[in-house]
């Protein structure tokens, strides 16, 4: 199930890391690198934006289209594993 | 020919492990500290340890774990929380909670600690107390209620082995009822006072396999409500863990007086000079060190792991392990069923279970300072 509008879990930490040039996704004793697309994602997931709207500036800041199906496919993967709050 | 070789970079550490202190309130019988502890007193100071944090964040390492020893036993360690949070760490504290009182979790909090992992020995305050030769049963539940009405994320860890595997399903529903997002079921490893105490806490097969089914059972039942983590016992498997992910892979810890070391036990094994943060840097360390270098990747690797086609999955297994086991920590890591002496690591459990059922085992040995100074001074 993914919520109407996303937000990254209190439970997760996202951070940038300048010693391996990525997001990584922090909890206890654990870590998660993130690809870059994974990255613009989650930090779109706020609880203001609708799914929709994460899409829209996705595909204007990227100057792309049709993203929506590569955006429901990250975010179903991140509710599993628990990152949405 | 050979092919010509390239040797690959070296990633930097990501996780360090802070061991404030060797000391400790509890005596648990599976500590996996040093047996000799108690000779060993001289801890790094509050900027000794800001230092090596920041030294070793500027590397790349993001996780931070406070642990000992139990921290709480240092009265600097919520400035060391402080610190950690400021550089960037995410940051661990890994306790028994005794002294975790409500004025110190209030101040953790403020400093910027991320998350408590606290110890259990079991679900009953019989078997808590007669393990870790202490009444801390009920201060142990009063500070889960703490941890978690400070909204912390929690793990609780508890360690398995012989007496406490059947009482899994209490444990499971211990951990409902704390509302804790992780547990750890950490079978016994044998290092350090585990392995003094190996013939008593070795469990059977038949147990094992039991405890196994109801944590499956649970995982069904209960889905994500709480992450159920089981850490196989590996003298049961045909294959060895992939021990700290590699030698000088992703772990960097510090013992209390700056050794650093590439896993938790490694001080077991002779012959190695780890370098302290006291004499050289932290990048010295784990890039130039003969230590950090001396199992990293695979050059180091005999027969049957130098031609293995899982070596870059396991690493050959742990290296302490087939110290202890073998005699040689180069050796393969005798749990594998490829190790030629695989058959040793099958006659210790069956001889453990002939004691067992003798009741000829050796009585528990207390992880104290006194048992620590006989054991040191080269008695048994």
């Amino acid at each position: 199930m993914i919520p109407a509008k996303p937000q990254l879990s209190r439970r997760f930490q996202m951070q940038w890391e300048p010693a391996q040039g990525n997001y990584v996704l922090l909890y206890p004793e654990g870590m998660v690198k993130l690809n870059g697309s994974a990255a613009e994602i989650l930090k779109r997931c706020d609880g203001q934006h609708s799914v929709p709207a994460i899409v829209d500036e996705l595909e204007a800041a990227f100057n792309t289209g049709g993203l929506r199906a590569d955006v429901d496919g990250f975010l179903h993967a991140a509710s599993e594993r628990g990152w949405l709050g | 020919m050979d092919a010509p070789t390239i040797a690959s970079p070296i990633a930097s550490p990501l996780w360090l492990l802070a061991e404030l202190t060797y000391r400790c309130p509890l005596h648990c019988a599976f500590c996996y500290n040093p047996v000799d502890y108690a000779n060993q007193r001289d801890e790094l100071t509050t900027s000794e340890w800001i230092d090596t944090m920041r030294q070793a964040r500027a590397l790349g390492a993001v996780q931070l774990g406070f642990s000992g020893g139990e921290p709480l036993l240092r009265d600097d360690l919520e400035e060391l929380i402080g610190a950690g949070h400021r550089l960037g760490f995410y940051t661990n504290l890994i306790t028994s909670g005794i002294g975790l009182t409500e004025p110190r979790i209030a101040r953790m909090k403020e400093h910027g600690l991320n998350h408590i992992q606290l110890s259990f020995q079991d679900s009953t305050r019989e078997m808590n107390d007669f393990l870790s030769s202490t009444r801390t049963f009920d201060l142990k539940l009063r500070v889960a209620r703490l941890i978690k009405q400070y909204d912390y994320p929690m793990v609780l860890n508890v360690v398995l082995h012989r007496y406490n595997l059947d009482h899994v399903d209490r444990i499971i529903e211990m951990a409902l009822e704390m509302g804790v997002e992780y547990l750890e079921l950490a079978n016994t490893q044998y290092y350090g006072w585990g392995l003094v105490n190996r013939a008593q806490l070795m469990p059977t097969r038949e147990q094992l396999l039991r405890a196994e089914a109801v944590v499956n059972a649970y995982r069904q039942r209960i889905g994500n409500r709480v992450r159920i983590l089981f850490v196989v016992p590996d003298y049961f498997e045909e294959r060895p863990k992939a021990c700290m992910n590699g030698w000088g892979s992703v772990f960097l810890g510090i013992a209390p007086d700056g050794t650093a070391l590439p896993c938790h036990a490694a001080r077991s094994l002779p012959g190695i000079a780890f370098p302290s943060v006291r004499d050289f840097s932290v990048k010295d360390i784990w890039y130039a060190s003969g230590a950090f270098n001396r199992y990293r990747g695979d050059a180091w690797m005999r027969s049957p792991c130098s031609t293995c086609p899982e070596r870059h999955k396991d690493f050959g297994g742990c290296r302490c392990q087939a110290y202890a086991l073998t005699g040689d920590a180069a050796n393969a890591d005798p749990v594998c069923a490829k190790s030629p002496h695989h058959a040793d690591v099958q006659a210790i459990v069956m001889a453990a279970h002939r004691a067992q059922g003798r009741q000829a085992v050796q009585p528990i040995v207390f992880r104290t300072d006194a048992n620590s100074r006989r054991i040191g001074a080269g008695g048994t």
